[in-house]
């Protein structure tokens, strides 16, 4: 069986996490990355659902399909409430936060609001940010995980839901968010990083088969590029044999 | 983009803590009988008032409550919930409401955005105003709290601010900038509970979501709960009472009280039933659909236990199966 998009995104988004570290993982793919991660290689890793959950066992077959039901808090150390978890996140316990979006700029900045002109009549009404302001405020380190499309990949947000570098440069510490950021963008076609200076997205590396063209064909702005740009690992049947088992119904692997 | 921020009349009474505690000061706080009926508790639900739902989403939804206000048919309202599920799809289809707070709604991923969010929510018929998560948790937090804010590091920089009219202020003591969260003083909070006495003393098992930060804000407070103690079971268990009885005005007795949403380790929210629903709005649009669901669930059966049968016995006797295992 061929590698799906979402395969690939929990497989490559599994490798960021480390051992003996906290991750806020939303439903779906990031449960999925960090599950992975847990019975891979970072066993020590305590996964923290924004429902209010903290250290679930996710049941294989029985993921779960909000934040807030039974199913993701599955034999759960900790129900501590909501605004008790995100406050975790904003005393610096949380290390690793995932994102996704229906839009992303240069700097990565995430729009899950409303795409359009006028807030208050918009032309698409997007669910929200839920808790991803929140993880993208609080977390030392936000990864986001998204299908690389030019739709997308664009300029600039319509409505900044989630920051990340918001301007660039040093607009994010300006805003009185001193701490966390993008770290990375993980995507169906590679993975980039944001230049320390301008902040502006880097690509870092190419997942096997993917060019240079495909990238820019696909991306609404100037990416920059990182000296040695490499090829990823891509996923080892270990690690898909890991993940598949853990949602055999296919609901969120595609 | 640049938001404009809403009508700011609206917004101080949001946050006016002195208007909040003097309400307080002149309600009464008994420690006497609570237990009455769905229609004399949504009795106290006005036009134009401004309710918090508690649970999340598709958890501990006090839907029996949520039901019986809509039908009496209250207008204007502004409801305000962390993330927004079915409730919120009713009430915008009823007509009852004019403006949600809410940090995200839709029913879930395997459902896609909702429609009727889009349909009134583009069209302007509704304004939908965005916090965070947290920040509206926060809100409630410094309600309960008694302040005019709270100091925190989220919702800065983004458009988010300007949505709600969010400030800043400058710590006296580093200099650094902080998020001024304002208070949500609701005027009433609606609760599903998994226990209480005839008091209002009231027990919660599982998810605390955000209810007793709303119980402690909001100036009414109405409560259904799964399962009627005594007065000698509260007193033997005092450290489970999450929500004191004087906090709560009035409590009604509704076991399944939240379905088809779920109540922790009692049942299981019914996915199938909301799949017929969200296939019905794909099928026939948000107000055709949604509109005769509301007469077929809401407006038609006369009481919740009428209400309940629509389901069937076999149905819920499933889903407390399910809950069972998934918290054993």
């Amino acid at each position: 069986m061929s590698v799906t998009p979402s395969e690939l995104l929990a497989v490559q988004g599994s490798r960021v996490l480390r051992d003996d570290t906290t991750v806020f993982a939303g439903v779906g793919v990031p449960l999925l990355a960090a599950a992975l991660a847990q019975q891979r290689h970072a066993p020590k890793l305590t996964m923290v659902i924004e429902g209010g959950i903290i250290g679930p066992r996710i049941k294989p077959g029985r993921l779960p399909i909000s934040t807030n039901e039974m199913r993701a808090g599955h034999r759960a150390q900790m129900l501590p409430g909501i605004t008790e978890t995100f406050l975790f996140a904003q005393r610096g316990f949380l290390d690793y936060g995932f994102m996704g979006g229906a839009q992303i700029d240069r700097y990565g900045n995430v729009n899950t609001s409303v795409l359009g002109t006028d807030y208050w009549k918009p032309k698409v009404r997007l669910p929200g940010t839920g808790g991803a302001n929140d993880i993208a405020s609080l977390c030392r380190e936000v990864i986001i995980l998204t299908a690389h499309e030019k739709r997308r990949f664009v300029p600039r947000v319509d409505f900044v839901t989630s920051p990340a570098w918001l301007d660039g440069g040093d607009a994010r510490r300006r805003a009185g968010l001193a701490f966390g950021g993008v770290s990375r963008v993980v995507t169906t076609l590679g993975v980039f990083d944001f230049e320390p200076t301008t902040r502006a997205m880097r690509l870092q590396a190419l997942h096997p088969g993917v060019t240079r063209e495909q990238v820019r064909e696909n991306t609404g702005f100037p990416l920059l590029e990182a000296s040695d740009v490499r090829v990823t690992e891509p996923p080892s049947a270990d690690e898909l044999a890991l993940l598949r088992a853990l949602d055999p119904e296919r609901r969120f692997l595609g | 983009m640049a938001v404009e921020v809403g009508d700011p009349a609206l917004r101080a009474a949001e946050w006016d803590f002195v208007a909040a505690r003097r309400r307080l000061e002149d309600k009464p706080k008994s420690a006497g009988e609570k237990l009455t009926s769905l229609d004399d508790a949504a009795s106290r639900v006005a036009d134009g008032d401004r309710i918090a739902v508690g649970g999340c989403l598709f958890s501990r939804t006090p839907l029996a409550l949520v039901r019986e206000i809509l039908r009496v048919r209250r207008r204007g309202l502004t409801l305000v919930r962390n993330l927004m599920c079915t409730e919120g799809e009713l009430m915008m289809v009823a007509g009852a409401v004019e403006r949600v707070m809410t940090a995200w709604m839709s029913i879930g991923l395997p459902w896609g955005v909702s429609k009727v969010m889009r349909h009134y929510v583009e069209s302007g018929a509704v304004a939908l105003e965005e916090w965070s998560h947290l920040a509206l948790g926060l809100r409630f937090r410094a309600a309960a709290m008694g302040v005019p804010f709270v100091p925190a590091l989220t919702m800065l920089g983004s458009d988010l601010m300007a949505v709600g009219g969010m400030k800043t202020i400058t710590d006296p003591y580093s200099g650094e900038m902080l998020a001024a969260v304002p208070a949500l003083f609701p005027d009433v909070a609606l609760l599903h509970v998994h226990r209480a006495d005839r008091f209002g003393n009231c027990q919660i098992d599982g998810y605390p979501h955000m209810d007793t930060d709303i119980a402690r804000a909001a100036a009414t407070v109405l409560v259904t709960t799964e399962e009627l103690i005594t007065d000698d079971e509260t007193r033997r268990h005092p450290d489970r009472t999450v929500i004191p009885g004087f906090l709560v005005d009035a409590l009604v007795h509704v076991p399944f009280g939240s379905f088809p949403h779920e109540c922790y380790g009692l049942y299981e929210a019914d996915f199938d039933h909301f799949g017929t629903y969200t296939a019905s709005i794909d099928a026939r649009g948000p107000e055709a659909a949604v509109g005769e669901y509301l007469t077929r669930y809401v407006y038609g059966p006369p009481s919740w236990d009428d209400y309940l049968e629509l389901f069937g016995g076999e149905r819920l006797a499933r889903q407390r199966a399910l809950a069972k295992e998934l918290t054993a």
